[in-house]
């Protein structure tokens, strides 16, 4: 299981997350909401160090890791090693192809034979729905390909934990629907991922748990069902905003 | 006019195939290999007394950018033999035309190439870096199999630029003596006192190959552009 505890985290002396200490449970998927500028993809990326937060403390299994003190290469990149992370601009490499994007993890991180490599990202490719486009370029691609690409090049990986930045944030909503079904069907198959997005019908029925950030804070960290029904006048103007918003 | 034309252009182009191609062309490989270490050290993370190197690398291409390359060859040639170093160089350090040129040569276009090569590294997008990261890449492995396949594409039509200004600026060679492809038109003219023609006949011969290598550039940014539009 992954852990913060009393996580602090500034940009030029603005509070971007402050005291923040949640559990993100194995082969559940947590999702991360809020308003724009809460903090919640901050704390995705603290999770991979693309962040590094000042202070707290940081634990992965048995591991624990101190924030305030000097961070290893040897640590952050063992913690990289253990998660991948999808990004709102899919991030593909575009100079390689729908295939080699799939394929450049395995090979080059983890040193799997190319012939294995390769059969497991036409597989993963074919779970996504991409397998036709195995060796087009992603500029050939919609913006939805992509990001299930992206999703495949992380899966690739077996990675312990997902972590998914507003996945489907630069989307149109038809495009926005084929990555989602994608999602809901790696998370019934128990992939432990922690989910930033904006999109509450979707939160609702992925979530195992919720967590919400508004300022750098934790509102709310808790099951899903509670979030949706609770009395909390905050989060129901928030939830109503975010509701009409996708209308 | 013929007459000189034909039988001057022989000459013209063995003393381009002697000397005026292979220095530009090795120059601009040695050039190449400096401006990328340069490039490299100067967007390091390291931290600690690798700033030295840093500190180094910078001054190299302020140095050389900020001088002129005719001056920067006299020093070379000229000028070293008389940098006396008791128990290095007792006698100064002397080196034959063609080793001063290429050294001199290598050592301007590296850095201008250096900044190059910094910059098309610095533009390829920072996502890339944090997707290529999050994989659990090394940073040497980033660099490699990421950014600087995508920075060679961006870097072709500025190195371009620098190796067919270093085509047309080993002319300057003529000036430590090596007798290089204007320094045979030098000669010539002063033997049949045409110097319009053989100049403009020099002219032309450098245009050949700047036009050939502008062909060869656009051949590599069809190769290496491959991946970014789908209709050409």
């Amino acid at each position: 299981m992954i852990e913060v505890k009393h996580l602090n985290k500034t940009f030029d002396g603005h509070n971007a997350l402050t005291d923040i200490s949640v559990q993100f449970p194995k082969d559940q998927t947590t999702v991360i909401v809020g308003p724009s500028g809460s903090g919640k993809s901050t704390l995705l990326r603290s999770l991979n160090f693309l962040e590094r937060p000042e202070s707290g403390i940081y634990q992965f299994d048995s591991d624990e890791i101190d924030l305030s003190q000097p961070i290893s290469n040897k640590t952050i990149l063992s913690i990289r090693r253990r998660t991948e992370m999808v990004f709102q601009g899919y991030n593909l490499f575009p100079h390689l192809s729908v295939l080699q994007n799939v394929m450049e993890g395995p090979i080059q991180v983890q040193k799997v034979k190319k012939a294995a490599a390769q059969q497991a990202a036409i597989d993963l490719l074919g779970k996504v729905g991409l397998a036709e486009k195995a060796s087009v370029y992603p500029s050939q691609l919609s913006g939805g390909q992509a990001q299930r690409v992206a999703i495949a090049r992380s899966l690739a990986m077996h990675p312990e934990y997902i972590f998914l930045d507003e996945p489907t944030s630069a989307l149109d909503p038809e495009l926005e629907l084929e990555v989602l079904k994608v999602l809901l069907q790696i998370a019934s198959e128990k992939q432990s991922m922690i989910i930033v997005t904006h999109n509450m019908a979707f939160a609702q029925q992925v979530a195992n748990k919720i967590v919400f950030i508004e300022d750098g804070h934790v509102l709310y960290d808790g099951g899903s069902d509670a979030f949706f029904e609770t009395d909390n006048q905050r989060i129901k103007d928030f939830i109503s905003a975010m509701t009409f918003s996708n209308i | 006019m013929w007459h000189i034309i034909v039988t001057s252009t022989p000459q013209l182009i063995e003393a381009g195939l002697k000397y005026t191609i292979p220095i530009s062309v090795i120059s601009f490989i040695l050039g190449l290999v400096l401006a990328l270490v340069t490039a490299l050290i100067r967007i390091s993370t390291k931290k600690g007394a690798f700033w030295i190197l840093k500190g180094i690398a910078r001054f190299y291409v302020w140095l050389f950018r900020s001088t002129p390359l005719l001056v920067q060859l006299f020093i070379v040639y000229f000028g070293l033999p008389y940098l006396k170093i008791a128990g290095l160089f007792p006698n100064g350090i002397q080196m034959s035309p063609v080793t001063a040129g290429i050294l001199t040569f290598s050592l301007n276009t590296g850095a201008y190439c250096a900044e190059t090569i910094r910059g098309a590294i610095l533009s390829i997008p920072n996502g890339q870096w944090e997707a290529a990261y999050s994989i659990g890449m090394t940073r040497t492995t980033v660099l490699r199999r990421i950014i600087l396949p995508q920075a060679v594409r961006v870097s072709l039509p500025p190195l371009a630029n620098s190796f067919i200004g270093l085509v047309k600026d080993t002319s300057l060679a003529a000036s430590i003596t090596i007798v290089e492809m204007f320094e045979v038109s030098q000669q010539i003219a002063a033997q049949n006192y045409q110097p319009l023609v053989m100049y403009c006949l020099v002219a032309a011969l450098y245009a050949v190959v700047c036009t050939a290598l502008s062909w060869l550039q656009g051949y590599l940014e069809k190769v290496t552009s491959r991946y970014v539009t789908t209709s050409n």
